[in-house]
């Protein structure tokens, strides 16, 4: 039961990932290659049809943490206090830039909503890459002093950073060098993924442009990937042992892997929909070979005063979740039938449809 | 500790309540477009469907703040509330699981679709798509309202020796005694606030001589509405909840009935009266004797348990404010339900629409369906002091152990000064909608 949930959760977070991820990476081609008011409003509204609907997606995932894994739930979103509210702030931004930038005329209006929209979700792509970054490495659980835990075993605060940037102290920060790099993999995957959705629904003047960015950043990606690998070792050197044990798992690096080859060829693919599948196989894969190489740990402790959180420790009761499985699966179900019905509605270019109310 | 506490809860009550400025809205409005839109379908008159779409803009660019306020709530559980969501998320993690499946996912899905998509489906097709969004509002808000249900008289649970609360029985969360009044009322307050306002933009235009026809249509539906509503917020429901409110935490109804002595020949009601703690008593009061008794149990003389009756410990820990909440509230329900009444009677006679000061008055009577909502909440949720879970689990036991109160103090006042923002923003671009008015689209 706890392996269903953690299941249905990791694919609820990786279709936000896939959905939202897109204008995420909207925003931040937005920001850097839009530079003719047309496309600016083409590329604003590819993402401003549909980040709602996308983000509830992160809510459901949330309300599903709590249900299930509690424990998990407040040791997480206590312990990362600081860069949580900012991400929710960061949403706000977003969001309004998205939402209030055609309701009015004028050019500096326009340019404000246009960055926030655009910084935005630039840092935010920044940050849900440096929380992946956070979790694969492991915090200082009940941040134990000197063999002693000062809270309760599965408590923690992590300060947005430490002043060594390290995360081989015994009080890593969340942000520090390693986080760092996930968080760039996080951008330059997300950036991709928004190219190829706004090739794929837009007319943009910049859609040719945009094959030459997605191939150049590809190579920055590969780099980075090998890159990390690398230092995870160093972070965390039993990183990789779940993959010896249980060789099936090494199915989600392979999924990464062909996605990252395939966007090579991101000039001679002749359907655009292809390349948005590509970019799709590298975050699933990127994610779930992440949560594989913890499982079934969620969040690794650093000290060795206190025990990892795994799905067994945290969850709710039995009873609890074998009834949510039964509403659980109808409403899965009528998800399912309203994408469809959405996608029906919303298919093919959007440039001529009515926006900005 | 102490402020830490503080902080949070200062910080939980301003975040939801500027987020309850929209749901209110939200839901009551989707009612009032469904039916402009079912009329137009009957009839087939443009206007019908012009009042729809012009404030489908409305409730699209509220709808926006909702779920940016929105998902705030949400993380604020697990952000300045861990201790309370470790033990109690095996059953109200439940049902805010639930809402997002059920009720978000149905209201964003059909939003967009709703308010893009009319020209793509058909009259009959956009209609649907409409209801469909005015049902996701409401399963919302019921089950917001079953959660808070059960932090109010929790039900179904069972507590485990370190203390965690798990579910024991499903179905009893949504058939708790409190649940189906506080949601009646709670969604009869909702179409209160949305019949107001259209109610008052009608008032507008026919006083600035603009769109008058858009204006009469407006302030008629709206005072129809919005007496039907005052009157169904008033009684059942409200007495409704009052009744719960007795049985269930008598602490609580001693307190906001601002009962501080028990008097055996039944209870007076109080309709004016300042809280003195010091005294124990009400200064400047006016009251009518026996009243109370009679309206929560139909019995003249039946006594009813004051202030004396409770520890310390079980009343809730600032009265006055509770006390002022829960007045202000019933207060401003008479004043609503006498001025509609007066609005229908002209009405009736056919000479609403030339009566200046009462458009003026029901013009400027916007804020205060928002404003009882509010109150209205914060009895409720100041009456469960000092409990989270009434009766079970302390305020003071459920804020996140790690989290210092400097902290909490910066992202209060990050809030604070973001939602000023949205704020603004939001009365500029209401403001800018209601001024262009329900004209047809030209192209
Ligand atoms: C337009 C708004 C509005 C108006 C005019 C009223 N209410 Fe109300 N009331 C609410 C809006 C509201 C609310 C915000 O919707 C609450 C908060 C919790 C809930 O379920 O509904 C509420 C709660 C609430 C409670 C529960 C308090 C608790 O849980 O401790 C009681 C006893 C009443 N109301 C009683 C009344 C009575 C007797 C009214 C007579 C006129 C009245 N309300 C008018
Ligand atoms: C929209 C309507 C609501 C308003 C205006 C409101 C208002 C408040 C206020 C004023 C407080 C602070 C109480 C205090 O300082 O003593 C509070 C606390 C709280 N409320 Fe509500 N509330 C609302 C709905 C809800 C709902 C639906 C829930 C549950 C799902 C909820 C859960 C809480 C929690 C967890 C706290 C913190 C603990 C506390 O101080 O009591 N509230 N709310
Ligand atoms: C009486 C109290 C509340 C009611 C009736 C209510 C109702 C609603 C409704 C109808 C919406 C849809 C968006 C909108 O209409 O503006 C909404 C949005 C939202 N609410 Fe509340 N809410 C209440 C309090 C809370 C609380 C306490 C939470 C915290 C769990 C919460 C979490 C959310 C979230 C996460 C959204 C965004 C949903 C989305 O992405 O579509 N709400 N609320």
């Amino acid at each position: 039961m706890e392996i269903f949930w953690y299941i249905a959760i990791a694919i609820v977070l990786t279709a936000f990932f896939i959905l939202d991820g897109y204008d995420f990476g909207a925003g931040i081609i937005h920001l850097f290659f839009a530079k003719k008011e047309k496309d600016k409003e083409l590329i604003t509204k590819s993402a401003g049809l549909f980040w709602d609907s996308n983000e509830v997606w992160l809510v459901a995932a949330g309300g599903m943490l709590f249900m299930a894994f509690p424990t998990f739930y407040a040791s997480v979103f206590s312990g990362f206090y600081l860069p949580l509210i900012i991400v929710l702030w960061l949403i706000i931004f977003r969001a309004i830039g998205l939402e209030f930038r055609g309701q009015f005329k004028y050019q500096m209006w326009k340019d404000i909503w246009d960055k926030s929209f655009g910084i935005s979700s630039l840092l935010l792509a920044l940050f849900f890459g440096i929380a992946l970054g956070n979790i694969i490495r492991g915090v200082n659980l009940g941040t134990a002093e000197n063999g002693i835990s000062a809270h309760e075993a599965h408590y923690f605060f992590l300060p947005l950073w430490d002043s060594s940037f390290s995360p081989l102290t015994t009080h890593p920060g969340v942000i520090d060098w390693f986080t760092i790099i996930i968080g760039l993999i996080a951008v330059v995957t997300l950036t991709i993924h928004g190219a190829n959705w706004i090739i794929l629904k837009t007319n943009s003047s910049i859609n040719n442009k945009l094959k030459t960015v997605i191939f150049n950043l590809n190579i920055v990606l590969t780099l980075l990937t090998i890159f990390s690998i690398i230092v995870w070792q160093i972070v965390n050197p039993n990183a990789l042992d779940n993959f010896i044990n249980k060789p099936y798992l090494l199915i989600f690096p392979i999924i990464y892997l062909i996605g990252l080859i395939g966007l090579f060829f991101i000039k001679k693919i002749q359907k655009n929909s292809h390349a948005f599948l590509l970019s799709t196989l590298v975050i699933t894969g990127g994610i779930w070979f992440s949560l594989a190489s913890l499982f079934p740990v969620i969040l690794p402790s650093i000290n060795n005063v206190n025990q990892h959180l795994t799905i067994y420790n945290t969850a709710a009761s039995e009873y609890g979740l074998s009834t949510a499985l039964i509403w659980g699966v109808i409403g899965f179900i009528l998800i399912f039938v309203y994408m469809i019905i959405q996608n029906r509605l919303t298919s093919g270019k959007i440039d001529n449809m009515d926006y900005g109310h | 500790m102490e402020d830490m506490l503080f902080y949070d809860r200062l910080q939980f009550a301003f975040t939801i309540t500027f987020h309850y400025i929209f749901p209110q809205l939200t839901m009551g409005l989707s009612l009032m477009i469904v039916y402009f839109k079912w009329i137009y379908l009957r009839t087939k008159t443009e206007k019908y469907n012009n009042a729809a779409k012009f404030f489908m803009k409305i409730f699209a660019i509220n709808f926006t703040m909702g779920v940016v306020t929105g998902i705030p709530m949400e993380f604020q559980f697990g952000t300045n509330w861990a201790k309370f969501s470790e033990l109690t998320g095996g059953i109200i993690g439940q049902t805010l699981a639930m809402e997002g499946l059920f009720s978000f996912f149905l209201e964003s899905s059909f939003l967009a679709l709703f308010i893009f998509g009319e020209k793509l489906m058909g009259q009959k097709l956009h209609f649907l798509t409409g209801f469909l969004v005015f049902l996701g509002s409401w399963a919302s808000g019921y089950f917001i309202l079953a959660t808070n249900a059960w932090m109010q008289h929790p039900v179904g649970y069972e507590i485990l020796d370190n203390g965690k609360f798990v579910l024991e029985n499903f179905s009893a969360l949504f058939t708790n005694p409190w649940l189906l009044p506080a949601f009646l009322h709670n969604q009869m307050a909702s179409i209160v606030t949305s019949a107001f306002v259209v109610a008052s933009i009608g008032a507008f235009y026919i006083l600035r001589n603009k769109h008058s026809e858009y204006g009469k249509l407006f302030l008629k539906t709206g005072v129809i509405f919005g007496l039907i509503s005052s009157v169904l917020v008033a009684f059942p429901t409200g007495d409704w909840n009052a009744k719960n409110v007795v049985k269930y935490q008598p602490a609580t109804f001693a307190a906001m009935e601002g009962i501080f002595e028990t008097e055996d020949a039944g209870a007076e009601i109080v309709l004016i009266g300042q809280p003195n703690m010091v005294d124990k008593k009400l200064d400047n009061k006016i009251a009518v004797p026996n009243i109370l008794s009679f309206l929560t149990y139909q019995e003249w003389d039946r006594q009813i348990a004051g202030m004396d009756q409770f520890k310390k410990e079980e009343l809730p820990d600032n009265i006055p404010a509770l006390y002022y909440s829960y007045h202000i509230m019933v207060g401003l329900g008479t004043i609503f339900i006498s001025v509609m009444l007066l609005a229908i009677f002209f009405l009736w006679r056919k000479k609403l629409y030339t009566i200046k000061p009462l458009l003026w008055i029901i013009m400027f009577l916007v804020p205060f369906p928002y404003i009882a909502n509010i109150t209205g909440w914060y009895t409720a949720e100041l009456g469960r002091q000092p409990y989270l879970v009434y009766g079970l689990l302390k305020t003071s036991e459920g804020v996140s152990p790690t989290v210092s109160s400097g902290n909490t103090l910066f992202t209060l006042l990050g809030f604070v000064a973001l939602y000023m923002l949205l704020g603004l923003l939001f009365l500029i671009l209401v403001g800018k909608t209601i001024n262009e008015g329900p004209k047809p689209k030209s192209h």
